[in-house]
């Protein structure tokens, strides 16, 4: 039998549907071009760099005490902010998709404050809250409580800039999901802590690690709130990012871009588990 | 009595949901809310499993009040309109979850669940997944797997909200007979809620006509579906030919058709009244048999199965009137489009015109 010819107009559409070959190729190549000028091309610059003394200079440099510092300070900082946050930013998910209330709205807009807020500034209104020189701060002052330059102070500015990255990627799921599940676990005789280890938390967790994810990242590279409420005390109050910045600043460029790879390191070693994990979830999503 | 529902009244700001239901529902009978969507039907039942609370009367289930118990207190099963499966929980795992989650010293060992779990999935005929997760399976088999699940920690009453609207035509009719076959087997206590008025009236021992938050009436699928007490339950039943009239003299006039007014509207002055004939109850011939027929062409010809639906022009009626008749009458009578016919209406039922469709 015979085959109907497909009329002439749906193969001249059918050419139409993909943008023409110039097109794709102004396209990808400025794709390309943007990748090489603004990724690679400084990615490369900071390894130069950092070895431009040679192998032994850079493995000095990050062997220093006070770089070691700085990265023991930053990694004190994430394992302190990312659990919180996962669990702050679990509550507010929970709060504004399982219930309705008052200022629901007012609030969703809220989460995204830390966002639009400079960082800098948010370094500042904890200074002005919990300074030496407000009354709380004092007060803080004498039980021998201090906050600003020193590390409780590093932790609350990142735990405010990276507050929204887990509620964010937590609230559209959980919206999707909607509260069947949790009702019937709650028919079936669940009581609340129950019904969010067995059914809610094994439904998010995907989201809810690579809300995570994003989270550590912000907190290993924060530099605005943290410069501001750290001091900048070597070897004390010195994250790496700030460790970079002064060591820049003392015209120091190999130790500079020695630290400097840590933290590039510590950002690939973010992505790739991010990449990994995003593999498992289309795995799970099977089982959506 | 399995279920009593004491004067319930729900109100969502200013729209009341449930204006002071009371229902009482014995134990082992099966009842259905029907009703169209938004009468509050599906509030009704959430209240009772304890989702909702009411803001006005009392909730007794089986002489015990649970007006303010939580869910989990509540001891009610509750199947939802699309599964409610837990997603990342195997067959076994969902069915079993029920019985995991009873505290220490009232949960049964290991191999008592094991044997429960797997007696209710051979009860609801889904043994054979019993490894699967639910996006595995049909919905049709997730429906049958959640009331497994619903079943698995003995509930009091059963509820079910809509249960099979998420399902194709052919799938939800099977489903229903096996639903009423397995609760002629169990007898638990249940409700469950619809807008299909064919499910209610095949599938329930009793059936409950709500709209706008008030129950309309409630009776045998029998009663209701015969002797309707008003115009929305008669039209919330199935198809009906409308017909507005005025009633005099006792008469309700139908073009050359006279009926008899109903009692209580008998002895009104004339007022406007509605006629309902549904299309089943018209009678077609060649030869007119009564003086009350009415003549009509025949106007459009609909094959629906085993039935031919009719779109008759009448004489003297402003709108056309559409009749079923089973499909033998239509051949023997050799019946086509545009033909003459006559049209007899067997049984009309007139309703004061106080109601809007």
């Amino acid at each position: 039998m015979l085959k109907p010819q497909p009329p002439e107009s749906t193969l001249i559409v059918k050419k139409r549907i993909s943008d023409p070959l110039p097109v794709q190729i102004v396209l990808i190549g400025l794709t390309l071009l943007f990748f090489i000028g603004f990724i690679f091309l400084p990615l490369g610059l900071v390894f130069a760099q950092a070895f431009s003394k040679g192998w032994e200079y850079y493995l000095e440099a990050i062997r220093e005490p006070y770089a070691i510092e700085s990265v023991k300070l930053t990694l004190t900082t994430v394992a302190i902010v990312v659990p919180l946050n996962a669990f702050f930013g679990v509550t507010a998910a929970w709060a504004i998709t399982k219930f309705n209330f008052r200022g629901k709205a007012t609030l969703k807009t809220l989460l995204d404050l830390p966002f639009a807020v400079s960082p800098v500034i948010a370094g500042l209104i904890f200074v002005l809250l919990v300074g030496s020189r407000t009354p709380f701060g004092s007060w803080l002052g004498e039980q021998g409580i201090k906050i600003i330059f020193s590390t409780p102070g590093i932790v609350i500015a990142t735990l405010f800039v990276t507050f929204p990255f887990v509620a964010r990627e937590l609230i559209p799921l959980m919206e999707a999901q909607g509260r069947d599940e949790e009702e019937a676990a709650l028919t079936l005789g669940a009581r609340g802590w129950q019904i969010f280890g067995k059914i809610t938390l094994p439904n998010i967790r995907w989201g809810l690690l690579y809300g995570m994810i994003l989270c550590s990242a912000r907190s290993i590279g924060e530099f605005g709130a943290v410069s501001v409420v750290s001091g900048h005390i070597r070897g004390q109050t010195n994250t790496i990012p700030l460790h970079v910045e002064i060591l820049y600043s003392e015209y120091n460029f190999a130790a500079s871009f020695a630290v400097a790879s840590i933290l590039v390191f510590l950002a690939l070693l973010t992505v790739g588990v991010k990449v990994t994990l995003e593999k498992q979830f289309q795995k799970n999503s099977f089982h959506h | 009595m399995g279920i009593e529902l004491q004067n319930i009244t729900k109100k969502f700001s200013d729209y009341t949901a449930l204006d002071n239901i009371s229902l009482n529902v014995a134990s082992g009978e099966l009842v259905a809310l029907l009703g169209p969507s938004g009468c509050g039907k599906t509030t009704l039942l959430r209240i009772i499993a304890g989702l909702e609370l009411p803001d006005a009367g009392k909730i007794i289930l089986e002489q015990k009040d649970t007006t303010n118990l939580p869910p989990r207190k509540k001891n009610v099963g509750f199947v939802f309109q699309h599964y409610a499966l837990f997603r990342r929980l195997t067959v076994f795992e969902n069915v079993a979850f029920g019985l995991k989650v009873l505290p220490m010293r009232e949960r049964p060992s290991r191999s008592a669940i094991q044997e429960r779990v797997e007696h209710l999935l051979k009860l609801v005929q889904m043994d054979w997944a019993i490894k699967r997760y639910p996006s595995q399976l049909s919905g049709g088999q997730r429906q049958r797997v959640a009331l497994a699940r619903a079943l698995a920690v003995n509930p009091k009453v059963l509820l079910l909200d809509e249960p099979f609207s998420a399902l194709d035509a052919k799938v939800r009719q099977e489903l229903r007979r096996w639903l009423r076959k397995l609760h002629d087997e169990i007898h638990v206590t249940s409700i469950f809620v619809t807008h299909d008025q064919e499910e209610a009236l095949e599938l329930a021992d009793r059936i409950v006509v709500i709209n706008k938050g008030r129950i309309e009436q409630q009776g045998t699928p029998q009663e209701v579906y015969d002797h309707p007490v008003n115009a929305f339950v008669y039209n919330f039943l199935g198809n009906v030919n409308v017909f507005h009239g005025r009633i005099k003299e006792g008469k309700v006039s139908l073009g050359t058709h006279h009926v008899d007014a109903p009692d209580e509207l008998k002895h009104t002055e004339e007022s406007a009244s509605q006629a309902f004939v549904r299309p089943h109850e018209i009678g077609i011939s060649k030869i007119r048999s009564a003086e009350t027929d009415l003549t009509g062409t025949i106007q459009e010809v609909r094959i629906m199965g085993g039935q031919i639906g009719l779109n008759l022009a009448c004489e003297g009626f402003e709108h056309p009137i559409d009749a079923e008749i089973p499909r033998e009458l239509y051949v023997n009578l050799q019946l086509a489009k545009g033909e003459k016919v006559f049209v007899s209406l067997n049984r009309v039922r007139v309703f004061a015109s106080d109601y809007e469709i």
